[in-house]
């Protein structure tokens, strides 16, 4: 077919914590496609302290698979395609590395403003370290010292609605103004303003001449009952990516390859499943879910509404040990299936933290990796679904919503050596209730493809659709309140050759009906007992599904899912759960 | 592929930059030779202001509060009692300062004062000769001796003659083997799996411990140590590297050997190490801070299943290999100590150098 589309050719890096990629986007018989990754440990920390290095070796490396140039001789990148076929057309960024950015919140009512700059600053990777509002009974000179101390890279501050009061907001802006100038030149924070419009002026006027970095943008509470923090992600996005260049020599250099579009990966990660979203419209909700290095990340879509919320203290990387501040060593040990001390799993979890980089290398390592993987997502997906709009759709009160797609990404779900095992940590961990289509990221493309939106918006569409992910498994998971082992759900299954399968699952079942990635069928589910698929109590679904890397997998073990605290038949069962989806 | 790289080295030239975090005052001069305690330089760093509002305490506009304040300036020291600013009327009110202070900041009728004047003092991390001076920032130090570095430090600093009680790498260390005939030596212990042991460290007044492992739950007792621990290899129950161990154990007695437990710090390259100073006729090389691994390289293993292992890289991976656990990964080829031959990935390994 020939090409219908103006062929651009994009190189994306991603800078991660632990790995640098470089991936290549092209168009072949017309389309876009996901063409080949590169990857290299990256070189953001000591003793390189400079991203270039692993960003040419992972050039590198995707030269060798490729065997197209895209390094000159002297050591420059091929900015436009040669006519020897070396070179791109364009070159999009994100990274994610660097230590998580310490923010300070400024706003008026605790629960109002407040809470919005904190949401704010969660949705990249931040850790609020101080806060200051009105409630705050400390002196002027107080809330100075604790802003000098918490030592910030970014201040929010938020408060007051548009055209509202002004006096207080007014003394915050002081207050933070008097500590950034305290503070050495070198040291002074990015300032994000995102409050009352009317005192935008004000705060240029204040504190342009005492920080480098001061970013003003729309009001995140422009009333007291509305939030709308879409401009201010974009601002924070960017003082992000600035307050990274003063920290990490190479990335400067790389914002300016990128044309200065340079983002952070979980902005370019969401920015996918916002667009997403608004596809399949608000009564349906999208889940991407990234278990990084250097934080765990979610964000949810439903409708127009994105929820983004960044976990710094539940990544695999430097971070794991405080994973032990949300969870127990018992809840980490129930998911294993080998013996392992809970000494034997805080051992891996220091030797984890020091040695961010290393991957298991037994099969008990591995099992120990996987169960620290599925408690990050567990603790991550609850205080993500706290935070939910409260009318997403759900089947059952304090059940997640009905998730139509969860797109999943970070290397222990990509690279763990089977589908199956990476489809349970997520079933695990997530829980998602209804009918849900789980998707591997498996060469973690989702932050590139959000960056690739602002060069070519067919790309991204386009690569998604064209097998650049593995589309793991369609899962029903019905509610029910029957007794254990009592029929919930009859499923049949109409493929296109005309052959049936049927399963019936029972109260804390698993089964699996082969669907192979390019088939499609007709799924009939019966549910049984007043069990819930998503349509309400007892309410038959009829929906045409595709194949995918495991079929259709009817997951009936409850939601919640409730572990049994005996350990030789919870090891059981989960060795049958592994078995079922082909170990 | 690049390799992280541990620097075991018996001898080398350790050149290493003391910075302030804020501009101060370097107290070290050049060539001069200085103890791992020694302070190099100081800054003022306050984190304790004081805040007149003269608008506020006399009830009128910034503007004229600004009138009402006498003739002080940004800089001046003032102490307490000191009026600042007097009222008109017939009975005038004076505002005095309540605690004396530097003036740091002035406008709007306020006057802001620091009152700590808390002094941050920068170590010299290191024992040696001042190469340079940073102007109102710090230091550049260098030392000739052995360099071992460490994994975990509890964020102290100090120096000792060096006592061997880990004969072997794979020692257990004992409260007991830890009494008053160590006093105030820098200790090379082993593995500390016991609470009982950091306690008798602490009376013997050691001044440092040199740990190859160190039992997690022990993390938090340590940083409240007052002597400095590093841990070489491990925290869990693991013996010390056949190098680093070589390399303490055969500078028995050996003075001024600095233990900078500072802690390990990704982004900022910080890192526990000991060094142990020795003499020498020329300058030995400094240590190669980069390289990409190659056949030949003395490696450690980070991971199990020989965690903490040390032996020659003899091949590297020209294609993925599947380990037993199934992952799928660029590994290399050890030959370990015992002469045992193992795949390992490359990014469980770390080149000692």
């Amino acid at each position: 077919m020939a090409s219908v589309i103006e062929g651009v050719s994009v190189l994306a890096l991603d800078i991660g914590s632990a790995t640098t990629r470089a991936m290549l986007f092209d168009v072949v018989d017309g389309r876009y496609r996901f063409i080949a990754i590169g990857q290299s440990p990256s070189t953001s920390h000591a003793p390189f302290n400079d991203i270039s290095a692993g960003i040419g070796e992972s050039i590198e490396r995707l030269a060798e698979i490729t065997g197209r140039k895209f390094i000159d001789d002297d050591q420059h990148i091929i900015s436009s395609i040669q006519e020897d076929g070396s070179g791109v057309d364009a070159i999009t960024a994100s990274i994610s590395t660097g230590e998580t950015l310490r923010v300070v919140i400024a706003g008026l009512l605790s629960d109002v403003s407040l809470e919005s700059a904190k949401n704010l600053a969660e949705s990249t990777y931040a850790r609020v370290v101080e806060s200051i509002s009105l409630n705050d009974p400390r002196k002027a000179e107080e809330q100075i010292d604790a802003i000098l101390k918490a030592n910030p890279d970014l201040i929010i501050i938020a408060g007051g609605t548009d055209d509202g009061a002004a006096l207080s907001l007014k003394k915050n802006i002081e207050t933070i103004g008097l500590a950034t100038y305290l503070m050495p030149k070198d040291k002074r924070p990015a300032i994000l303003y995102a409050g009352n419009q009317k005192m935008a002026d004000e705060v240029r006027k204040t504190l342009e001449p005492l920080s480098s970095n001061l970013y003003t943008t729309s009001n995140i509470r422009p009333s007291i009952s509305t939030e709308d923090l879409r401009p201010a992600r974009k601002k924070i996005a960017r003082a992000f990516v600035d307050v990274r260049k003063t920290q990490i020599p190479g990335v400067e250099e790389l914002d300016m390859w990128a044309g200065g579009r340079m983002l952070p990966s979980v902005f370019a990660e969401s920015r996918i499943i916002h667009l997403l979203s608004k596809l399949y419209g608000a009564e349906k909700a999208l889940l991407s879910v990234n278990l990084g290095a250097s934080a765990a990340t979610f964000s949810v879509g439903i409708g127009d509404h994105l929820q983004t919320k960044v976990y710094p203290y539940l990544g695999m990387g430097t971070s794991i040990s405080e994973l032990l501040n949300y969870t127990s060593l018992e809840n980490i040990a129930r998911w294993l299936i080998v013996d392992a001390s809970t000494q034997e799993i805080r051992n891996y979890i220091y030797t984890k933290a020091l040695y961010p980089n290393s991957i298991p290398a037994t099969k008990k390592d591995l099992q120990i990796e996987q169960a620290l993987g599925r408690e990050a997502l567990r603790v991550a997906m609850e205080k993500t679904a706290k935070e939910l709009p409260s009318d997403a759709p759900v089947l059952k009160k304090n059940l997640l919503p009905l998730f139509e797609v969860v797109l999943a990404g970070g290397s222990v779900l990509s690279n763990a050596p089977t589908f199956g095992q990476s489809l349970l940590i997520l079933l695990d961990a997530l829980q998602p209730a209804g009918v849900t289509t789980v998707i591997l990221d498996k060469n973690n493309l989702l932050p590139a493809l959000g960056t690739t939106a602002d060069v070519n918006t067919l790309l991204p569409v386009q690569a998604l659709e064209t097998g650049a992910f593995v589309n793991l498994a369609t899962v029903i998971a019905p509610v029910s309140s029957a007794k254990y082992g009592t029929s919930i759900l009859k499923a049949s299954l109409r493929r296109a050759d005309g052959s049936v399968s049927t399963e019936e699952v029972k109260q804390g079942g698993f089964k699996v009906i082969p669907l192979r990635i390019g088939e499609a069928a007709d799924l009939n589910l019966q549910p049984l007992k007043r069990a819930d698929v998503g349509l309400g109590a007892g309410k038959k679904i009829s929906t045409k599904v595709g194949g995918s890397a495991l079929g259709i997998v009817l997951d009936g073990r409850g939601r919640p899912l409730d572990l049994t605290s005996d350990d030789i038949r919870r090891r059981e069962l989960i060795k049958k759960w592994l078995w079922t989806l082909g170990g | 592929m690049l390799a992280p790289i541990s620097h075991n080295l018996a001898l080398t030239t350790i050149i290493r930059k003391r910075e302030l975090p804020l501009p101060g005052e370097v107290i070290a001069r050049l060539n001069q030779r200085v103890l791992a305690s020694a302070v190099v330089a100081e800054a003022e760093f306050s984190h304790k202001h004081h805040l007149i509002d003269v608008a506020r305490i006399l009830d009128i506009k910034p503007k004229a509060a600004e009138k009402k304040i006498g003739d002080i300036r940004s800089g001046q020291h003032l102490s307490a009692g000191t009026v600042v600013a007097t009222s008109g009327g017939l009975v005038p009110r004076e505002i005095k300062v309540e605690q004396s202070g530097r003036v740091v900041a002035m406008g709007g009728g306020q006057i802001l004062l620091d009152t700590s004047g808390k002094e941050l003092a920068l170590r010299a991390g290191i024992s040696g000769e001042v190469t340079e001076i940073i102007p109102n920032r710090g230091v550049i130090i260098q030392e000739v001796g052995a360099l071992i570095q460490g994994i975990w430090g509890n964020g102290r600093i100090n120096s000792g003659t060096l006592h061997i009680i880990a004969e072997k790498p794979d020692h257990i260390l004992e409260a007991s083997q830890l009494d008053i005939s160590i006093r105030s030596f820098v200790v090379l212990g082993g593995s500390c799996q016991d609470a009982e042991t950091l306690k008798s460290a602490k009376d013997a007044t050691v001044r440092g411990l040199i740990l190859s492992s160190l039992n997690p739950s022990l993390l938090g007792l340590a940083r409240k140590m007052p002597f400095p621990i590093i841990v070489t290899d491990a925290i869990g129950n693991e013996p010390m590297n056949e190098t680093a161990h070589k390399i303490i154990s055969t500078n028995n007695q050996r003075e001024n050997v600095t233990v900078n437990a500072e802690a390990y710090h990704r982004y900022k390259g910080t890192r526990p190490e000991v060094i142990i100073p020795l003499p020498h006729a020329d300058l030995p090389p400094t240590p190669r801070e980069v390289e990409s691994f190659a056949s030949g390289q003395n490696v450690r293993l980070r991971r199990a299943p020989h965690a903490g292992a040390t032996g020659t890289l003899v091949e590297l991976p020209t294609t993925l290999k599947t380990l037993p656990n199934g992952l799928r990964v660029l590994a290399g080829r050890v030959k370990l100590k015992n002469g045992e031959q193992v795949f390992v990935p490359l990014v469980n390994l770390e080149v000692l150098g």
